[in-house]
């Protein structure tokens, strides 16, 4: 791998740029692999990279039906926080921040990752009781977070509007500064460049076409359009398509597939210092390093695999943008967007086995797993590899559901998040 | 925006209409027999079909009423939509 350092720009810039080589190989699919991943997103590419790196696999390839990071990586609002309620989910999610705050460093790649706080919205008093018991909870947990009035919460991020006579006045607000953003193909590549550089095969424009399973009922192959790969082990973390590919070994899941939209609007100099999220009025906003407001809207009502949704859920986003910001009021949207994201009955991820020996899901992201793609992907690749969970992860089981021991952060939050 | 076709009041837009999930999933009928595998499969597993889907709707801002439809889930378009008890229109054949 060629590594990146500023001696090694300087270097380059003596050639004109011209020695650069490409940060990933292309290579044909052997006929097998120790372990195959599926799904070429940041999490299956960092599930990839961990497998490689921390337990020894090298023969692994990562199969992906499009291109690297095409999925829900590229499409989210690259927020990023750990101030989930429930001690399991404070647990996966802290863990995943931790690892953020070390990943360009442990990649050699910068993923742009900004600390620059999430601030989430009160509108109620209902939204007050459950964000302070929110700060507590995450504070006992040794996650950050705290309380601010409406004037704190101004003074954090100047553009936001705490007159008393809006539809839904801001009564306070919780903000963990840990928390932030990073850059979201960046992390696909990132992981995709330090897993290649360990023997990893990525293979774009693969799709996974059948699962083949023996006697015993074990993984042996997966069939795609690239020709038979064998592999007794498959990891899968295909987001919205993860009921598809888990059927075809078979499996049923508590997972529904909706279309969550984002949109981008014209790129403006820096305004915007912060996160910015309000479950209650549906609006999440944070401006990228290219200037660009990056504004997250709510999920469409229907289940769907098409990537689109109705223009009538980002305008009701937008009217509530234009209310807590009005400087907003005048800015163009560039670009919207769909992606599709696999939603639990409780709303907590799904990381672990599967009833089929050699099969391992990593699903049930729902509008939040970009946070988590360290996290996930660590904890992936280790119950791969010991064919056991993680602490972190155990919780985490598809036999929960089974079992009566949700992770009820949906009924915690009062919306999808 | 979707155009939904109430089979009760004929086509409306979807802000009149709420989802109301999977279709067809009938409450069992002697629960205190059911054990747990039984009733994860009841209240949590679903098809989520990328292709045909039956599910329900509901006409809120409008009759009120439930009523079920036949969907793809890779194109948004409707196949059929129909009264609740009534089964699920066979389409084979009929292009969809």
């Amino acid at each position: 791998m060629q590594k990146f350092s500023a001696f090694e720009l300087f270097k380059q810039g003596l050639s004109g740029q011209s020695g650069w080589k490409p940060q990933w190989r292309s290579p044909e699919p052997k006929a097998a692999y120790d372990a195959v991943i599926i799904g070429g997103g940041g999490h299956g590419l960092g599930a990839a990279y961990y497998l490689a790196k921390q337990h020894g696999l090298k023969n692994i390839a990562v199969l992906e039906k499009g291109w690297l990071g095409g999925g829900n990586t590229g499409r989210n609002t690259t927020i990023i926080r750990s101030n989930y309620l429930f001690d399991e989910s404070a647990g996966l999610y802290d863990h995943a921040v931790k690892l953020w705050e070390g990943l360009s460093q442990e990649l050699n790649y910068n993923v742009m990752f900004s600390q620059r706080g999430v601030m989430m919205l009160a509108h109620t008093v209902h939204d007050v009781q459950v964000f302070k018991r929110h700060v507590h909870a995450n504070r006992a947990n040794g996650v950050d977070n705290e309380w601010l009035t409406p004037e704190e919460a101004k003074a954090f991020c100047p553009p936001l509007n705490i007159s008393d006579n809006m539809r839904y006045p801001i009564l306070g607000a919780a903000l963990q500064r840990r928390g932030g953003t990073a850059r979201h193909d960046a992390v696909a590549w990132g992981y995709a460049r330090a897993a290649d550089s360990l023997g990893v095969d990525i293979l774009e424009n693969c799709e996974v076409t059948g699962i083949r399973r023996n006697a015993a009922g074990a993984v042996e192959a997966v069939e795609t359009t690239r020709g038979l790969i064998k592999t007794p082990k498959i990891g899968v973390s295909a987001a919205g398509h993860t009921s598809v590919v888990l059927g075809m070994a078979g499996v049923r899941l508590p997972l529904e597939s909706y279309p969550l939209q984002a949109l981008v609007s014209e790129p403006i100099k820096p305004i915007f210092p912060c996160v910015v999220m309000s479950n209650t009025i549906h609006a999440y906003i944070s401006q990228s390093d290219k200037g660009e407001l990056v504004i997250g809207a709510g999920t469409d009502v229907y289940t769907s695999y098409t990537q689109r949704g109705g223009l009538h859920i980002p305008q009701h986003t937008l009217e509530a943008i234009c209310e807590l910001f009005p400087a907003f009021r005048r800015m163009k949207m560039l670009r919207n967007w769909g992606g599709i994201v696999d939603v639990t009955p409780d709303r907590s991820p799904i990381v672990g086995k599967t009833p089929v020996p050699g099969l391992y899901v990593n699903c049930g992201w729902g509008t939040g797993g970009f946070k988590a793609t360290p996290g996930a992907a660590h904890t992936l690749a280790w119950t791969i590899a010991k064919d056991e969970p993680h602490p972190i992860n155990a919780p985490f089981t598809l036999e929960r559901f089974r079992d009566g021991f949700l992770i009820d952060e949906a009924a915690a939050a009062a919306v999808a998040h | 925006m979707l155009l939904i076709t109430c089979p009760y009041c004929g086509p409306r837009p979807e802000l009149e209409f709420s989802h109301g999930g999977e279709a067809h999933i009938a409450r069992p009928e002697k629960p205190s027999e059911l054990n747990a595998e039984d009733w994860t499969e009841y209240l949590y597993l679903r098809a989520n079909p990328k292709g045909l889907h039956a599910e329900r709707w509901r006409h809120i801002h409008g009759c009120a009423r439930f009523f079920n439809a036949l969907r793809d889930t890779t194109t948004d378009q409707f196949a059929a939509t129909y009264k609740t008890g009534e089964a699920r229109p066979d389409l084979k054949g009929a292009g969809a």
